[in-house]
């Protein structure tokens, strides 16, 4: 089972009300490459790895659910007290229309989220390198928002989040590396 | 350190293309793609604070972002 | 009704050590899972959860508890369900 502790693993600081960069953080909520699908991902392949990583996918998995909601923090605080101009103004009118200031999976487009952006093979090989690539497109698009936002304090929680998907990218290729090793055979590195 | 985390390219460039010309595009090759394991005894920082502020405790997985891209260049 | 508590700032001084400690513990547990023989790592890894549990009583004896299920004890009346939570403050 999972607890649930009443902290962000690293604050989430906003600038300013700003519903337009709030429409791009929806991307890393309930997009394809967002933090949703990686803890979906990563947790539902547990089962059907070999024991040596499962804990891996199980613990990057969980840890994925606390970037989950340090995006859905910056979209909240982003949109928070945004009135219905400022968010139709900031093309979230029909976000707006239908769910007013409230979070749904979906991306930036507002495509809503589907399984189909998640895959699980059950070869533990093709389920780990689609977990790499998973990393390298998350860390992606946080390049990309960053890109797009002048807000120096989301910024900086995006850069944590950014580095994050580094570390999880070369625990995944780990992962890859002591399934390949042979058996018996001693590990050197 | 022995390489770099941004790569740089020019693309080709026609006189019929309508917006003004990149002259180059870069894209990031982050430090996790030149360690296939990481070494016991890797270089931490060297407080949590410092950790969690860089968004690693290892010194080899740092990348920061963005980079001076236009010092990635030749 | 909802009233309003405004948080001091040692709330978020010591919200802030809290998160990175655990931190570190979030980056060596990773780390052990795919490196299981660092005893120098798990020694540290001990170390940071011993020093995470200090300030995690510290906090909870002044802003109520972080974790619930039984994995905090509870003040009177029941607190958990108090607000500020995490995306509020």
């Amino acid at each position: 089972m999972w607890y649930y502790e009443k902290k962000l693993q690293y604050p989430v600081k906003v600038s300013q009300c700003n519903p337009r960069l709030a429409k791009y953080l929806i991307e890393q909520y309930g997009g394809a490459d967002g933090e949703l699908s990686a803890a979906l991902r990563y947790l539902n392949q547990r089962y059907t790895i070999p024991d040596k990583v499962v804990g891996l996918l199980n613990d990057i998995g969980t840890e994925e659910f606390a970037h989950l909601e340090m995006i859905a923090t910056m979209i909240y605080k982003l949109t928070k007290d945004a009135t219905p101009e400022q968010l139709v103004e900031a093309g979230m009118g029909a976000h707006f229309v239908n769910h007013d200031h409230a979070l749904f999976y979906h991306n930036a487009a507002g495509a809503p989220w589907t399984a189909t952006y998640i895959q699980a093979k059950g070869d533990p090989i093709a389920d780990l390198y689609e977990d790499i690539a998973a990393e390298e497109k998350a860390r992606a698009t946080y390049q990309w928002i960053i890109d797009v936002s002048d807000d120096p304090f989301i910024n900086d929680s995006l850069k944590f989040l950014r580095e994050r998907e580094i570390v999880h990218s070369q625990r995944f290729h780990e992962a890859v590396e002591i399934l390949k090793e042979e058996r018996d055979r001693k590990k050197v590195f | 350190m022995t390489y770099t985390l941004v790569k740089c390219y020019s693309p080709y460039i026609s006189k019929m293309d309508p917006c003004p010309p990149m002259l180059k595009k870069c894209f990031s090759t982050p430090p996790n793609l030149y360690i296939p394991f990481q070494p016991y005894n890797s270089e931490q920082f060297p407080t949590a604070r410092e950790a969690l502020y860089k968004g690693t405790l290892w010194t080899c997985l740092y990348d920061p972002y963005p980079l001076k891209r236009e010092e990635n260049l030749e | 009704m909802t009233h309003q508590k405004t948080l001091p700032d040692s709330y978020y001084q010591l919200m802030e050590q809290i998160q990175q400690v655990d931190f570190v513990l979030v980056e060596l547990t990773l780390y052990l899972d795919t490196h299981p023989d660092d005893l120098d790592a798990i020694n540290q890894f001990n170390q940071a959860a011993y020093e995470s549990r200090q300030l995690k009583n510290t906090f909870e004896k002044q802003f109520g508890p972080l974790m619930q299920f039984g994995q905090s004890f509870s003040n009177y009346p029941w607190d958990w369900k108090e607000a500020p939570w995490p995306w509020q403050v």
